[in-house]
């Protein structure tokens, strides 16, 4: 399938792409790796008028350690996080669930922000981003604005993004003294998640729960490790949906058998 | 055999490949003027076609035709179809769409990315009609009708009765019944159809070049539609295609609509089918719903069967369907010793796309549905399923033996090779797998599959659905040829022909094995040619690669051609070294005495003697160095007038035994261990040999847990990228222990019998088996996903 | 700002395989067609376009990725590498290549391309892999002949050995 025509920009700053989409707005499309939005455009999903390269931003390519959170620009792919020295330490989080995102070939080029922007319900990095109560700065010619994954996750497909906004970088917390893990369940390794959990926890059992692939988007939850019925009743409230992979039945017991695992796993990291 | 056969020679296939230089369709340079095509498609899975307005579509720059279903119509004849009932089918939906995805218009332009615009203009009003979908709920007296000429969709029904059942059931202790279900699945190549037509007004004739895999059956089908002598259809095969498993047969309509493309538009026209076209519209394998019954003793010996097999080929019965529901006729009873057998075979049509045959070939169907019932058997009874598989088994000493529905199988020693593959502590290392995780509360299972795999078709055998009547009026129908030529140059260089089409079982590597070792040549001294051109080749209408019949098939031709051709040579070759014939031998790249080697020419000396100096030649020996095999196995006879079909040449025998796991928190099933048996005769490139059973088992795998069509209520299509229908990768495909029993064909000059569909058959029945045992029920559907276990385990709780 | 319209057809140049080629394309044509038609390369094959099946894998200033998800003018100017270019120019097979070869790592070979540019970026970042980072890899392509294990095999046949498989052996078309 070939994709319908469009026109092609790419931009040499950051202040040409803001001007393209203020002017194009929600005609537009920015284009940064390419491995959600081209296949779209290839099943002649979408229908965009103009396609705003951001991949060769050099300003977008950077990661920034901002002390109490990293900041990832918009242009760095998923293998360049993952190849950062300091991501373990760091982001331990992300660290764990980089590997079940997409395959090596689609990190290479696939990036971080791309990831939070297209905004799958059971995607990894929105998953982490929600649970580390992390943030997404948007800019546009009006200004800029910095949005809490809470406040930018809307449902599935569907962010706070305007249609004038860039996403200039996503900033992930930095989280000390806690254990952290991650999990997944996928019908083949590297496929979108039927469920995606992550937990960060204190050796206490004080935990975070976060959840994908039960809703539109990613949910967290303040989950007490000790309590053994508290995240089968988080599960049973949430209730979950159906599709051709998955009921919404099977989604609950994944959510109480993953999130009690990774859960524990947290909590025995931060010991 | 001789030297060369029976070792791992690395492909010659292979350099060119790896260099990215092989020649597929897509590669191939197309003559100047080429358009491009793109087919639209129906989005409703049952409907009237009101009305199609083209008129934007060619108002559209760079549009030069849009061709409907009356245009195809009026320009070509249906397709001819087994069976005789009013399903009429041309390369276009003609006023009615059957299935989502079935062409209804294409779209001709000057680029494929115009050709995708110009069919997003093209306007079709459609009369939504109510689709049936389910198999059983076709039956129906009051379902939706596909066609209602035929004033049924069950369109066709056919009892078959060996030895005597009623007497089998009636004195038997146990009657166990079950009813299995067969998915329907595709193994998508990652090559998809590409067709470049031509049509030479001048000549009327047309020139195509297609990636078809055969059966070369089809090309009557082909002209006839085209409403052309077979000689005005020139079919080209490109030298490379990226795999068929029985796929690329159904591109031949796709032949016909580019052909008439190419016929209206004054051009060639070439077609790239994608991803997406494929998976909704190119051919799957069909589904199966079996109610199976036997007749058992207290200690499991089966006195008698009973199948009911009611096959879905979806909207259309494409030629030569339903194959897959006869190509295992005669081995319905399997690799057991049954005499009384009832076998009911029914057609039914449905609004899905039309089924075909893909590897496997109607074994995954058949053996779904009989070792799920010898599994049961086991449980009923109380037995040990594997003493009940061994009761039941063919005794070696019954060989050849000719089965109740008149197979014969030409050689074996089932229960030598079921004891060498439980032998060396497998059996009780599975045994101790699965009580160790009981033991921690887990589920595991162990399963066993038994399979008698079918290689080479007799063609008859689609004659069997007709009644010996219909038989007898039209002419018995049978056998199958092969055919391989071996030439040799005027420098004594070597060029193997055969009629066989590529698709990466190593066929190359193989004749030239086989040809080198009969001359005494190396294999690089042999060039293999096997780009198919039906106006210059040497075809029947089996030639081509399908049902696994290069083993038992084109490689017997290819060495009975270079048997001819060893012998002349050595004629000639006697009289210049002034010896007798019978003391020449072919070794070393030469001509030589085997008394006194040093009286030797070479090769290529002795080989030109025909070419350059036939007054040297002996008496009365025709000069050309062609040599044509051609291979027609008398055991290949028509139906008998009792329903009696061998239905294949050779058969080989597959034993399986695995454990799986359920994982308990994702509802995975994961195998754990997995033992497959195979006994496909001599061997002839173990290496080859063992990537074609990995490629199998992976299918078989892929059958068992993740790949399946599924539709909705109103027939749409769910499964429709990459993303929704599960090809495993790596990650997904268990480790396989291989073992090999050699039990030679006495039917052929080499012994081997073709071994590449074999765990499509068993590795399903196995892995059901063994989610049976773990999580003790009774029905199976596969695959057996983390949806459908989960539903098990909630069902059981 | 490099801005080109819908219909509009723009010379692309860039470097394939060592040789600086250029040819014409509209914004939307993908990578794998500019390749395979545009500059005749056909060894990069196209199995699925939308990213799953990983036969269109080139590289792209040395990284692997999918030519089907890639636009012709993303690769501008942009140094790309296929399959045609791992044989030394006489012919001989490269290290990775005759491991493919001596593990009947292929059947048909229509996905062999992809797989073989995918492993020439990634051993030259990790130069032994162990099994599970190989089968880690390779998880990001489909393969319908092989079963996978003979893949498996020739990667680790170059990666126990001290000469790791380098892109660039031979710069052809």
């Amino acid at each position: 399938m070939k994709p319908r025509p469009f026109d092609y920009a790419r931009p040499d700053t950051v202040e040409e792409a803001l001007a393209l989409l203020a002017e194009y707005g929600d005609e537009a499309r920015v284009l940064a790796g390419g491995q959600s939005l081209v296949p779209m455009l290839n099943l002649r999903l979408i229908e965009p008028g103009v396609l705003i390269d951001i991949s060769r931003l050099a300003a977008l390519d950077v990661i920034r350690d901002l002390g109490d959170t990293i900041e990832i620009g918009a242009a760095v792919t998923q293998n360049t996080l993952m190849a950062w020295p300091q991501l373990k330490q760091k982001l331990p989080l992300v660290a764990a669930a980089l590997p079940f995102v997409g395959h090596f070939q689609t990190r290479n080029k696939g990036t971080v922000c791309g990831s939070i922007a297209h905004a799958d319900p059971s995607s990894e990095l929105p998953l982490a981003l929600a649970v580390l109560g992390g943030t997404v700065v948007l800019r546009s010619k009006r200004g800029e604005r910095v949005l809490a994954a809470e406040a930018f996750q809307q449902d599935m497909l569907t962010t706070a993004r305007a249609p004038d906004e860039l996403i200039v970088a996503a900033r992930f917390p930095v989280v000390e003294g806690k254990g952290v893990a991650f999990d997944e369940v996928a019908r083949r390794h590297g496929d979108f998640a039927i469920v995606a959990v992550a937990a960060i926890a204190d050796g206490r059992g004080a935990a975070l729960l976060g959840v994908g692939g039960m809703a539109g988007r990613p949910l967290v939850r303040a989950i007490d490790g000790n309590d053994g019925a508290a995240i089968p009743a988080w599960a049973e409230e949430l209730e979950g949906y159906e599709d051709l992979h998955a009921t919404a039945a099977l989604r609950r017991d994944l959510l109480c058998n993953l999130g009690l695992a990774v859960v524990a796993e947290a909590i025995r990291c931060a010991a | 055999m001789s030297g060369q056969l029976g070792k791992s020679m690395l492909r010659k296939e292979d350099p060119a490949l790896l260099s990215g230089r092989g020649r597929y369709a897509d590669d191939l340079p197309i003559p100047a003027g080429t358009l491009h095509a793109h087919v639209v498609r129906s989005p409703h899975a049952h409907a009237e076609i009101v009305r199609i307005d083209t008129a934007k579509a060619l108002a559209h720059p760079g549009i030069l035709a849009v061709i409907t279903g009356e245009d195809v119509r009026k320009l070509s004849d249906p397709f001819l179809a087994a069976i005789k009932v009013p399903v009429t089918q041309w390369a276009l939906a003609v006023k009615r769409v059957r299935y989502v995805g079935e062409p209804v218009a294409l779209v001709v332009a000057e680029s494929r990315y115009l050709a995708e615009d110009g069919a997003e203009l093209v306007e079709i009003d459609y009369e939504p009609l109510a689709a049936v979908l389910d198999p059983l709920a076709a039956c129906e007296p009051d379902a939706p009708l596909l066609h209602p000429e035929a004033k049924t969709n069950q369109i066709s029904v056919r009892d078959f009765h060996y030895g005597d059942t009623e007497a089998a059931f009636a004195r038997a202790d146990r009657r166990i019944a079950m009813t299995v279900e067969f998915p329907r699945l595709s193994f998508t190549p990652i090559e998809c159809y590409v067709v470049v037509a031509q049509h030479n007004p001048a000549k009327g004739s047309y020139d195509v070049l297609a990636n078809f895999q055969g059966p070369f059956s089809l090309h009557p089908v082909m002209a006839r539609a085209l409403r052309v002598a077979g000689p005005k259809l020139r079919l080209r095969i490109p030298p490379d295609s990226g795999g068929s498993f029985g796929i690329k047969l159904s591109v031949f309509p796709y032949v016909v609509l580019m052909a008439l493309a190419a016929k209206i538009t004054g051009r060639p026209v070439k077609w790239v089918e994608d991803r997406i076209e494929h998976l909704v519209a190119a051919s799957c394998g069909p589904n199966r719903v079996t109610a199976i019954e036997a007749a058992v003793t207290k200690d499991g010996r089966i006195l008698g069967l009973k199948l009911d097999q009611l096959e879905d080929y979806g909207a259309f019965l494409r030629a030569p369907m339903p194959g897959p529901l006869y190509r295992m006729h005669g081995a319905v009873t399997g690799a057991y010793d049954i005499e009384n057998v009832d076998v009911k075979n029914r057609v039914v049509l449905t609004n899905k796309m039309p089924a075909s045959l893909i590897r496997g070939f109607g074994g995954p169907q058949l053996y779904l549905a009989l070792e799920r019932l010898m599994a049961r058997i086991a449980v009923e009874l109380r037995l040990d399923p594997l003493d009940v598989i061994r009761r039941n088994l063919i005794p070696a000493q019954k060989f050849p033996y000719r089965t109740a529905a008149g197979a014969l199988y030409d050689s074996g020693d089932y229960l030598r090779a079921v004891e060498k593959a439980i032998g060396g502590g497998r059996l009780e290392d599975l045994k101790r797998r699965r009580d160790a995780a009981r033991g921690a509360g887990r589920k595991y299972g162990i399963g066993f599959a038994v399979v008698v795999e079918p290689t080479m078709s007799n063609m008859g055998y689609l004659s069997t659905l007709l009644t010996p009547q219909a038989r007898d009026k039209a002419g018995p129908k049978n056998g199958a040829v092969s055919m391989a030529t071996v030439n040799i140059d005027p420098l004594g260089a070597i060029t193997v022909t055969a009629d066989v089409t590529v698709q990466g079982q190593s066929h190359e590597t193989v004749l030239a094995q086989i040809v080198a070792g009969e001359l005494g040549l190396k294999t690089d001294d042999v060039e293999v040619v096997l780009e198919m051109d039906t106006a210059k080749d040497q075809w029947s209408i089996a030639a081509g690669t399908y049902s696994s019949r290069f083993a038992s098939g084109t490689a017997v031709a290819a060495h009975l051609a270079a048997v001819q051709m060893r012998d002349k040579l050595k004629a000639i070759g006697a009289k210049q070294l002034n010896i007798l014939p019978e003391d020449v031998e072919l070794a070393g790249g030469k001509v030589r005495s085997r008394s006194n080697p040093d009286n030797a020419l070479p090769f290529g000396r002795v080989a030109g003697t025909s070419h350059w100096s036939p007054v040297l030649l002996p008496e009365g020996m025709a000069p050309a160095l062609s040599e044509t095999g051609i291979w027609s196995p008398p055991e290949l006879e028509p139906p008998s007038h009792d329903d009696r079909i061998n239905t294949s040449l050779t058969y080989g025998f597959i034993f399986d035994m695995c454990g799986i796991e359920i994982d308990p928190l994702s509802y995975h099933v994961r195998v754990d261990r997995y033992v497959t048996m195979h006994d496909a005769g001599r061997i002839m490139n173990p290496m080859i040999a063992e990537g074609q059973i990995r490629g199998a088992f992976a299918q078989g795998v892929a059958a068992a847990l993740y790949e399946e069509f599924t539709y909705n209520e109103e027939g749409a299509f769910l499964s429709g990228t990459f993303a929704d229908y599960l090809v495993p990768t790596v990650s997904e495909i268990p480790a396989v222990e291989i073992l090999h029993y050699e039990s030679p064909s006495p039917l052929t000059p080499l012994g081997a019998k073709g071994l590449a569909e074999g765990n499509c058959m068993s590795t399903p029945a196995c892995i059901a088996n063994a989610i049976a045992d773990a999580l003790g029920v009774e029905d199976i559907i596969l695959p057996a996903t983390p949806r459908r276990i989960h539903a098990m385990l909630d069902r059981t709780k | 700002m490099r801005r080109v319209n819908k219909n509009e057809r723009v010379r692309i140049a860039l470097t394939l395989n060592g040789r600086k080629l250029s040819a014409e394309a509209e914004p939307r044509m993908l990578l794998c067609d500019f390749i395979r038609h545009a500059l005749g390369a056909t060894g990069t094959h196209v199995g699925c376009e939308h990213g799953i099946c990983g036969s269109c894998t080139v590289l792209i200033d040395g990284v692997a990725g999918r030519s089907c998800l890639t636009l012709a003018i993303q690769a501008e100017g942009r140094d790309i590498r296929t399959v045609e270019s791992l044989a030394a120019p006489d012919g001989a097979l490269n290290p990775l290549q005759q491991a493919f070869r001596n593990n009947h790592a292929l059947q048909c070979g229509f996905c062999t391309p992809g797989i073989l540019m995918s492993f020439t970026d990634y051993l030259a970042r990790n130069p032994h892999p162990s099994e599970g980072e190989i089968r880690e890899v390779l998880s990001g392509h489909l393969c319908r002949c092989t079963g996978y294990a003979g893949i498996v095999r020739a990667v680790e046949e170059v990666a126990s050995s001290s000469a790791p498989a380098r892109a660039g052996e031979g710069d052809h078309p």
